[in-house]
C-alpha cells in the first residue's frame, strides 16, 4: 500500500503544482500584473507542457528516443485548423465546443498516424529508431508545407505544391502552402490549456501505474526478461508511442487555435529538440520535473530579453549550468537529505550495494 | 522416477541446435515430471544454458521436439512460451532494475491481470479489483521469498542474494508449470545457498510445479535434486538419481578427466 501511496503522491504533487500555477497565473493576468508578453505565453506554455508530458511517456517511460514530436504537433495543429474552418463554415462558432472538437480531432489524427508510423519505427532500436522518427517528423512538416486547402459550399478543396484551388465567393482558404494556416479563429484560452494539461497528466499517470505501464517500463529495463514473463515488447512500445503522438497532437491543436496564422515550419526540428530538452531537463519519467522545466525554459528567453543580442548565449549557459547542477551526485544527495529531513520519510532500510 | 502412470510436464525428443557449422546440442531426450526437482549439470560449455534458451524459445531448435503437457511448442515465440507455462531466471540476473521490488513481481503477473487501458485511465471497478488482487498476490510471493521488507525498494538497490530471490519470485508470478533456474546459487555464500535450497523446496511444495535447475554447486544439486541429467559436449551423458550420477564412472571422467 505504501508503494501505491508513494506513486499517488508523485501524481498529487504534479496535480497540485499545475493547479496552483493556474490559479496564481489566472489571478495575476486578471489583475493585469502579467505583462503582455507573459500573458501571450500562457497558452504556449500549456502546449509545450502537454507535448513534453507525451514525449516523456515515450522517452522516459518507454526509453525510446523520439526526435519527431514537433511533427505530431503540426499534425494536430493543422487538423485543428481544418476542422475549425469546416465548423466555422457551417456556423458552429461556440468557442468551447470548437476547441473541444478540434482538440479531439487533432489527438485522434496524430494518434492514428503515430500508430501507423510505429509499425516501421518499432522494428528498430536505439539510435536508428531516433533517426527514423526524426525523418518522419521532417516529412510531415514538409508535406504540410506544400498543402493548399480551402472550403466553400461545395466542400473541401485541396491541391498539392501549387495553388490551383478555385472556390466560390464565400470560400475560405484554410491552409496556403508555405504561408501555413491563415484566418484561424483564436479560441484557445489559458483555461482550456490548463484542462488539457490536467487531462494529459491524469492519462499518463494512470497508464504508468497500470498493468501496461509496468510492462512498458519492464521492456525499457530489460527487454529479454520482459519477454520471458510473457510481455510483448512491440505491443507495449506501440502503446507508449501512440500515447506520445496523440498528446503531441492535442498540444498542437491547442497551439494552432492560439494564433490567427502560423506556418508549418514553426514545427521544425528545433521544436522537437526543444521539447526533448524540456523532458531531459525535467527528468526522464518525471512528470513534475517536466512541467517545471518546460515552464522555466519557455519563460526564460523572455526574462532574458534585456540582454538583447547576448540573450541566447546566456540562455544556453543557464541551460548548461542547470544540467550540470541537477546531474551532480553531491548536490543531488544534499537535496535528498534535505527532503528527508523535511518529509521525515526516512528510509531505515536503505541498502548499499548495487547490481 | 520413471513412473509410467505420471505424465511428464515437459518432454524433449531428439532436441538439437546448430550455430553455423557448430552443433551445440544434439540428440537430447529428457522427461520432467510434475512436482519434481530436476538438475541439469555438466562441465562448462556443455550446452546447459542453450537447452534453457531452446525450452524458452529464445533459440529455435534445429532438430527435435519439445512438448509441454503434450502440446508441441515448435511454433511458439518466447512470449508465448511464457504464456504456455515456462518461466525462467537468468545466469546473469535480469531484473527490471529501475522498478520497485513489488512492481517487478506484479510485472510477472502481466497476463493474469485482466483489465484494459480504458479501465486503467478511468480507474474503473475492474481496474481496482485487478490491482487489488495483483497487490495481494505480489505481497504473498514476497512473503514466501522473504522479500517483504524490501517491497518498495528499487530492484537495482537490492543486495545480490535478494536479487536472485526476486528473480525467482517474478518468474513464479507468471504461474508457470515448469520453472527453469539458471545457476540460482551462483555467487552466494554457503548460508545464502542453504536458504536458497529451502526456498526452492518451498516453491515446489507450495506451488506443486516442476523445477529444472542448472547448477555448478554439486552439494546443492545432490541435496535437492530428485533426478539429474548430465550433459557433455551438447550430448546426454547420463541421467538418474543423485546416487546413480555420483557413482557413474562416465560422469566422474567428464568432470575430473582421465
Amino acid at each position: 500500500m505504501k508503494d501505491l501511496l508513494k506513486r499517488n503522491k508523485n501524481a498529487a504533487v504534479s496535480y497540485s503544482i499545475v493547479i496552483v500555477l493556474f490559479i496564481v497565473l489566472s489571478i495575476m493576468s486578471g489583475a493585469g500584473l502579467l505583462g503582455r508578453k507573459y500573458t501571450a505565453l500562457l497558452v504556449p506554455v500549456c502546449c509545450y507542457i502537454v507535448a513534453a508530458i507525451g514525449l516523456n511517456m515515450n522517452v522516459g517511460i518507454s526509453g525510446e528516443l523520439n526526435l519527431g514530436q514537433a511533427g505530431f504537433m503540426s499534425l494536430g495543429a493543422f487538423t485543428a485548423v481544418i476542422v475549425a474552418g469546416a465548423l466555422n463554415f457551417h456556423g458552429v462558432t461556440a468557442p468551447a465546443l470548437v476547441m473541444l472538437i478540434c482538440i479531439v480531432c487533432g489527438t485522434v489524427v496524430a494518434g492514428f498516424l503515430g500508430w501507423l508510423m510505429s509499425i516501421p519505427v518499432l522494428k528498430l532500436e536505439g539510435d536508428y529508431l531516433a533517426i527514423v522518427t526524426l525523418a518522419f517528423g521532417q516529412i510531415i512538416v514538409n508535406i504540410i508545407n506544400n498543402i493548399y486547402l480551402g472550403i466553400d459550399e461545395n466542400g473541401l478543396h485541396f491541391s498539392f505544391v501549387n495553388n490551383t484551388i478555385q472556390m466560390q465567393e464565400d470560400g475560405n482558404l484554410l491552409i496556403s502552402g508555405p504561408m501555413g494556416a491563415t484566418g484561424v479563429n483564436t479560441v484557445s484560452t489559458f483555461t482550456a490549456g490548463f484542462i488539457l494539461v490536467m487531462i494529459s497528466l491524469i492519462i499518463v499517470y494512470h497508464l504508468m501505474n497500470s498493468r501496461n505501464g509496468r510492462a512498458i517500463m519492464a521492456c525499457r529495463d530489460n527487454r529479454i526478461a520482459a519477454s520471458t514473463v510473457g510481455i510483448n515488447a512491440v505491443a507495449e512500445k506501440t502503446l507508449a508511442f501512440v500515447v506520445s503522438a496523440a498528446l503531441g497532437g492535442a498540444a498542437g491543436a491547442l497551439y494552432g487555435m492560439n494564433y490567427s496564422s502560423f506556418a508549418a515550419t514553426k514545427f521544425d526540428f528545433n521544436l522537437s529538440i526543444l521539447i526533448l530538452v524540456y523532458v531531459v531537463l525535467g527528468g526522464l519519467g518525471n512528470m513534475t520535473g517536466t512541467i517545471i522545466a518546460t515552464t522555466l525554459l519557455v519563460v526564460l528567453p523572455e526574462v532574458l530579453r534585456f540582454l538583447s543580442i547576448y540573450r541566447m548565449l546566456i540562455y544556453a549557459i543557464v541551460l548548461i549550468v542547470i544540467m550540470i547542477v541537477t546531474n551532480n551526485q553531491a548536490i543531488r544527495l544534499r537535496l535528498k537529505n534535505l527532503r528527508m529531513k523535511n518529509g521525515g520519510r526516512g528510509k531505515g532500510k536503505e541498502v548499499s550495494g548495487n547490481g | 522416477m520413471a513412473d509410467e502412470k505420471r505424465k511428464p510436464v515437459l518432454e524433449v525428443q531428439d532436441l538439437g541446435i546448430d550455430f553455423g557449422g557448430l552443433t551445440a546440442v544434439n540428440d537430447l531426450n529428457m522427461k520432467i515430471y510434475p512436482e519434481q526437482i530436476d538438475g541439469l549439470i555438466g562441465p562448462n560449455g556443455a550446452g546447459k544454458t542453450t537447452v534453457f534458451n531452446m525450452l524458452t524459445k529464445v533459440y529455435q531448435p534445429t532438430r527435435g521436439k519439445i512438448f509441454l503437457e503434450g502440446q508441441d511448442m515448435e511454433k511458439l515465440n518466447p512470449v508465448q512460451a511464457s504464456q504456455a507455462g515456462i518461466a525462467r531466471t537468468f545466469q546473469n540476473i535480469r531484473l527490471f532494475y529501475n522498478m520497485s521490488v513489488i512492481d517487478n513481481v506484479k510485472t510477472g503477473m502481466h497476463n493474469h491481470i485482466s483489465y484494459n487501458n480504458f479501465d486503467a485511465i478511468f480507474r474503473t471497478g475492474r481496474f481496482r479489483r485487478g490491482e487489488k488482487q495483483a497487490e495481494e498476490k505480489a505481497r504473498e510471493l514476497l512473503e514466501i521469498f522473504h522479500l517483504s521488507e524490501y517491497a518498495d525498494l528499487t530492484a537495482g538497490n537490492l543486495p545480490y542474494g535478494q536479487q536472485r530471490r526476486l528473480e525467482i519470485a517474478r518468474a513464479m508470478a507468471t504461474e508457470p508449470k515448469l520453472l527453469l533456474l539458471d545457476e540460482p546459487a551462483a555467487g552466494m555464500n554457503p548460508q545464502e545457498t542453504e536458504e536458497l535450497m529451502a526456498m526452492i523446496r518451498t516453491v515446489r511444495d507450495h506451488f506443486k510445479i516442476a523445477i529444472l535447475l542448472i547448477e555448478h554447486d554439486m552439494q546443492l544439486v545432490m541435496q535437492i535434486c530428485e533426478h539429474i541429467t548430465v550433459l557433455n559436449y551438447g550430448m546426454l551423458l547420463a541421467e538418474g538419481t543423485p546416487q546413480e550420477i555420483q557413482n557413474n564412472p562416465e560422469v566422474i571422467k567428464a568432470y575430473i578427466g582421465d
